[in-house]
């Protein structure tokens, strides 16, 4: 009889834990990894996109080389960095890795503003094509910011506030509040180009 | 008095969830929702049979909108959490996609669910959209636009590569010639092989029936009332203006 009673006890103290969320936390905190992996993921993919980008205007506009380099050193830069495993945690690693990501955008819309002036760069067919990989890329790391923030704020809410900050107590006592990106970065300008007109 | 006002609007910004209330989407009434008002009803049929044969054929699901307004938005901020919202595509396989055009804002975008970015390439989204569709809607031709679109974007998912290449080659070749001679022939298709039988079988028009039926399954449509499958959208695609 006892061990049906302490069984029962032991099911019931499992649903209730469960109703009230004990495993929201870690759920919260997988959903901001993924999220992460998304916006460095988006970051890599605009990286990778960046050799043939460079080779292609080179072929039309060598004289700016200036503007290569500068997107060349980004891109070295901002691959180089070690990102470090608590970088979520770590304000100074996010806000490196951030700079570095910064200036990578601005060097390289630097760099398709002046391949406006090249009409021939232009109308060629890979340059075409990674324009629009690259402002389609653009447009996903600002939709993975966005979602990183949106989770990162649910996560620390979750973290901050009642029964989120009891249950984390208890039973997850090292979680630690995520920093968050500062802002999402202008998906409205993406580094823009019209053509064909 | 103004005291009052700015508490009540305290209290109601603290109520609104942040970032979140901003956008009313349009309900998502069929595969085709036309809220600009901009397409012919003939234009709507045919799309709706053309995009309901591509589902049975891919289960992609497909599905055409045309806004009244982008409410301040840009295409690609409001695309992305349309599609979301809606949960165009089949769950796991997030094989959703929209055609979003915008009149009042003069914009145009095909937003690409997750799993069929490597179908529909942003180079080869970005190619049909300057190809195919804006030539049209420069003559303010909305019907042709959208079925040149849903038309080509089906022949690519149904694995046409020639299409696929032609349309990356974006620039060399303009506005290339209507493929008016195969268009028509696979709608006609579409229709007679998915679409008829259904109706055959089911024995008739029994009048749409409204809402989300389909007893869990997702985008069955049974008899007209569709709804998305939960896919998600990351971004993908490409955009254009007029």
């Amino acid at each position: 009889m006892s061990r049906i009673t302490k069984f029962l006890a032991v099911a019931v103290t499992g649903l209730l834990l469960a109703a009230c969320g004990v495993n929201e936390v870690p759920k919260l905190d997988e959903e901001v990894n993924a999220a992460w992996s998304q916006v460095e993921n988006q970051y890599q993919r605009r990286a990778d996109l960046i050799p043939n980008l460079v080779e292609t205007v080179k072929g039309y506009a060598a004289q700016e080389r200036e503007t290569l380099t500068a997107v060349v050193e980004a891109r070295a830069q901002a691959t180089q960095m070690k990102i470090p495993a608590d970088i979520l945690t770590n304000r100074a690693a996010l806000d490196q890795f951030e700079k570095l990501q910064a200036s990578m955008t601005s060097a390289l819309s630097r760099l398709l503003v002046v391949s406006e002036r090249y009409p021939e760069l232009k109308s060629n067919q890979s340059f075409l094509s990674l324009q629009s990989q690259l402002e389609g890329t653009e447009n996903r790391i600002a939709v993975a910011r966005r979602d990183y923030i949106e989770a990162v704020r649910k996560y620390n809410t979750e973290l901050r506030t009642i029964p989120g900050r009891w249950i984390a107590a208890i039973f997850y006592p090292d979680p630690k509040v995520k920093e968050n990106l500062r802002a999402p970065e202008g998906s409205s300008t993406p580094p823009r180009v019209n053509f064909g007109k | 008095m103004r005291a009052f006002a700015v508490a009540v609007f305290i209290v109601i910004a603290g109520i609104l969830p942040a970032g979140a209330a901003e956008i009313a989407f349009p309900a998502l009434s069929g595969r085709v929702v036309d809220q600009a008002n901009i397409l012919s009803s003939q234009t709507k049929q045919n799309l709706t049979a053309t995009l309901e044969g591509l589902e049975k054929a891919t289960t992609n699901q497909m599905v055409v909108v045309t806004l009244a307004s982008l409410q301040g938005q840009a295409i690609e901020d409001y695309g992305y959490q349309l599609g979301r919202s809606w949960g165009i595509g089949r769950a796991g396989k997030n094989n959703g996609v929209l055609l979003i055009v915008a009149p009042k804002e003069r914009g145009v975008r095909i937003e690409v669910g997750y799993g069929l970015e490597g179908t529909i390439t942003d180079a080869l989204a970005r190619g049909l959209i300057e190809q195919e569709i804006l030539p049209r809607f420069r003559d303010n031709d909305y019907d042709g636009g959208v079925r040149a679109g849903v038309t080509t974007l089906t022949q690519i998912m149904m694995g046409d590569a020639k299409t696929a290449s032609r349309l990356t080659e974006v620039g060399t070749r303009k506005v290339a010639p209507t493929d008016g001679n195969w268009t028509w022939p696979l709608i006609l298709f579409i229709v007679m092989f998915f679409v008829l039988p259904r109706f055959v079988r089911g024995g008739g028009f029994r009048g749409r029936r409204l809402g989300g039926i389909g007893g869990g399954g997702f985008g069955r449509s049974s008899g007209g009332g569709f709804r998305g499958g939960g896919g998600s959208f990351g971004g993908g695609g490409a955009s254009g203006r007029w």
